[in-house]
């Protein structure tokens, strides 16, 4: 098998979602770190694997992509036979799958990584958290946490009976959250609490953190 | 011959005119059913059942039922991937990667800018809603640096995925075309030259062409 490389960091959320994919589908890869602090994700070598200056940045032999959600993609259709089936056989299946990716992306994210950012990331680099930016984004993600509590309790998963890309992609800033004062918006929802619960406690999510402890 | 698909929202809606695009490219046949939404007809209950987020557009083929443009867009290339343009969503797994690629840049990059400076600058006014100039300023500050990106790119390949014309691109063309055509900041493409020479060519593909023939029919 080419060999699989991941340049990026492990504090970084959209890094983690393609460890956590990488743990998933049980695949051996080579982790780069890349030096953000020192602002190397800015320049070259890097701006080669990624024009946007963002991590991570993914290689599979001489096959390069930058984009989380297009890599853990590509992995997961790739070695579709390996390790946990993170994809649905079938047209309908599949577009239900794209919806809930989709949704992650542009519904859920947003809100969820500012407020990551406000009570995680700030702290973290000695910065001072914006409260207001807080409210104001745990009222998005409150919006959103409502649709998602029915969506739960009509479907185990997002997209359906098994876990998937979907669910996945939501872990790494969740499991930040969980840690916030945040977690009460989960908390109150119970499918949504008992999802988190259950996305959050996969072997490949506490594979992805150990590697912030090397 | 298939039941047309349904496409909720009106033509003149970003993400609605993403699928007509798709629709158009892929030689799909489609109904197109107005939502209201100045009566709030994207927030009624029938409709909050088929989008729940209570946004345009929604899809539905039989009895398959979808929301989120992008997502639509994937299904309908997934499932006519023989109709139409045949190459929009790639015909291999590596060319698929790079689309998606550009599909995710198009989503977390060029999207949140570009959407905010289209509401600002073309629909606030239209609404009476007052704009607010830092925010204008902000995200033409960061979607400059997105087309800074874009020009390297589009210098090196004659479309963003490749050499052929792809689901990436047609992302990108409602947001382009409204801050290109109705407000005074098309020049962010237009002084970019290979900016400028990619948006001439994607935009004026038959495909979008109907689309904002259908956008200027007011529905």
């Amino acid at each position: 098998m080419a060999a699989i490389k991941v340049h990026g960091s492990v504090l970084s959320t959209a890094t983690q979602r393609v460890l956590a994919c990488l743990y998933e589908k049980e695949l051996e890869f080579e982790f780069v770190p890349v030096d953000m602090k020192a602002g190397a994700h800015k320049q070259e070598p890097f701006l080669s694997l990624n024009p946007f200056g963002q991590v991570p940045a993914f290689e599979h032999g001489d096959f390069q992509l930058f984009e989380s959600r297009a890599i853990s993609q590509y992995i997961a259709h790739e070695f579709s036979n390996k390790g946990t089936q993170l994809i649905y056989p079938g047209s309908k299946s599949m577009a239900t799958l794209a919806v809930w990716m989709e949704v992650e992306a542009h519904q859920y994210d947003p809100a969820a990584s500012k407020l990551a950012w406000e009570q995680f990331y700030k702290p973290l680099f000695g910065m001072v958290t914006d409260t207001a930016a807080v409210e104001e984004n745990e009222a998005k993600l409150t919006k959103v946490l409502d649709i998602y509590e029915n969506r739960l309790s009509q479907s185990k998963y997002l997209a359906g009976d098994s876990f998937s890309l979907a669910d996945l992609h939501h872990i790494p800033v969740t499991q930040i959250l969980v840690g916030t004062q945040s977690k009460k918006l989960f908390e109150s929802r119970p499918h949504v609490s008992a999802w988190v619960a259950d996305i959050t406690a996969r072997p490949a999510c506490s594979k992805f953190l150990a590697m912030q402890k090397q | 011959m298939a039941t047309p698909v349904k496409v909720y929202g009106p033509p003149l809606s970003t993400a609605v005119s993403r699928v007509l695009a798709c629709l158009l490219e892929k030689d799909v046949n489609f109904q197109l059913i107005s939502v209201n939404m100045s009566k709030g007809e994207h927030k009624a209950p029938d409709f909050l059942k088929i989008q729940p987020f209570g946004q345009v557009p929604a899809f539905q083929d039989e009895e398959i039922s979808l929301f989120e443009s992008r997502a639509i867009c994937r299904y309908i290339c997934d499932k006519h991937a023989d109709k139409g343009n045949r190459g929009l969503y790639g015909t291999n797994p590596l060319v698929k990667a790079s689309i998606d690629q550009w599909l995710e840049a198009e989503g977390q990059n060029f999207n949140p800018p570009s959407s905010v400076l289209v509401f600002q600058l073309a629909f606030a006014p239209r609404m009476k809603i007052k704009q607010d100039p830092a925010v204008i300023k902000q995200n033409e500050e960061k979607l400059g640096k997105v087309l800074d990106v874009y020009e390297k790119r589009l210098g090196e390949s004659r479309f963003l995925a490749g050499d052929e014309f792809s689901l990436a691109d047609l992302s990108h063309l409602p947001n382009t075309h409204y801050l290109v055509s109705v407000t005074d900041r098309g020049e962010l493409f237009t002084s970019r030259k290979n900016v400028g020479r990619w948006w001439g060519e994607i935009s004026g593909r038959d495909s979008w062409k109907k689309v904002v023939e259908m956008q200027n029919q007011g529905s």
